[in-house]
């Protein structure tokens, strides 16, 4: 074996005497050893986004609504952001909305990730506070842009599930862009 | 809202595949392995280190000599596990030992199946199960198993 060349000024480690081992010098060495590391949860995601949840599997999106500002929220905590107060009234949002921010992928992960290039955006839901996190499909990843109109493409209805992914990605409709100044503050 | 909701829950794994260099000496050490040896290294005051180290733990003097080691050693000290979790070498319940390999003069951890903690005692000898499919992983040990007891 040979000496391990590190960049000058930076320490060498000496070449070891590997005779005790008898293996011939053709024999490749072990150098690298995969060692995975996982921690494994039961996630309960609560009461509020447990509702949100069970209505994604009707193809509802639920959010809820702060008592003080009027505001819905989306997904649901159970609490509003403003004031800590619980919100206590459900509201049905449409499955329509406005790009109020996206990010081009060109690496993707996940087993679900569409091809690259493609867009992820925040996707201001038509009467909600916040926005919800999506895919972007069926337009070229470079004509995406804040205040694109946008609406959920869902899941075949026998595969629905109290998931968020019931909702593959978001496509383009044919209404005019909402000006951008009117989603700030809402991601 | 209102009426009783049963609450969800999910899976989560967070996993991180790592994937390490091993460096010369730990290098050879799997590569032993993966060929039923064991090897050792010799500190800076002729004590046999197993698994070998690439640093005197004493001077922190680079080592670089590899000693052959037995496959059979000695149960210095050992714990039970009774309860066994996911991702553990057996499946089933067994002693966590640590045992000093005949030529090495510092132990290295592994498992010792022996069916019951009764079996098991402090200096029992004990010698290595080679995993029939070896790639060169510490878990080429499938376990080591009491010499010439029955279990």
């Amino acid at each position: 074996m040979t000496d391990i060349q590190m960049p000058d000024q930076l320490w060498t480690q000496p070449a070891i005497n590997d005779a005790a081992l008898g293996v011939s010098a053709d024999v490749e060495q072990i150098q690298r050893i995969r060692i995975p590391a996982a921690v494994r949860y039961d996630y309960v995601p609560g009461l509020a986004t447990t509702r949100f949840l069970r209505g994604l599997a009707n193809k509802e999106i639920l959010g809820e609504r702060c008592q003080t500002t009027g505001e819905v929220y989306v997904p649901p905590r159970g609490v509003s952001p403003i004031d800590g107060l619980p919100t206590v009234e459900q509201v049905k949002l449409p499955h329509t909305g406005s790009v109020s921010t996206f990010c081009v992928v060109h690496i993707a992960f996940g087993t679900n990730a569409p091809p690259t290039p493609f867009c992820t955006a925040l996707v201001l839901l038509d009467g909600a506070a916040v926005s919800v996190y999506g895919p972007i499909q069926e337009i070229d990843y470079d004509k995406v842009r804040i205040g694109m109109r946008v609406e959920a493409v869902w899941v075949e209805d026998d595969q629905l599930d109290t998931s968020f992914e019931n909702i593959k990605w978001w496509r383009p409709i044919d209404e005019p862009d909402v000006d951008p100044e009117l989603l700030k503050g809402h991601m | 809202m209102g009426e009783p909701l049963e609450l969800l829950s999910a899976p989560l794994v967070i996993e991180y595949p790592f994937n390490r260099t091993t460096g010369p000496v730990i290098g050879a050490f799997l590569t032993g392995l993966r060929d039923q040896r064991v090897v050792g290294i010799e500190g800076d005051d002729r004590r046999v280190v197993c698994p070998p180290v690439e640093y005197d733990p004493h001077t922190g003097s680079p080592l670089t000599d590899l000693v052959a080691v037995g496959t059979e050693g000695v149960v210095q000290t050992w714990a039970w596990v009774e309860t066994v979790r996911e991702g553990q070498p057996l499946q089933q319940p067994h002693a966590l030992a640590l045992i000093l390999l005949d030529g090495a003069d510092t132990a290295m951890l592994h498992v010792v199946d022996c069916g019951s903690p009764d079996a098991l005692s402090t200096g029992d000898r004990v010698r290595i199960r080679w995993a029939e499919e070896r790639s060169g992983s510490i878990c080429d040990i499938e376990c080591f198993e009491r010499v010439g007891g029955e279990q």
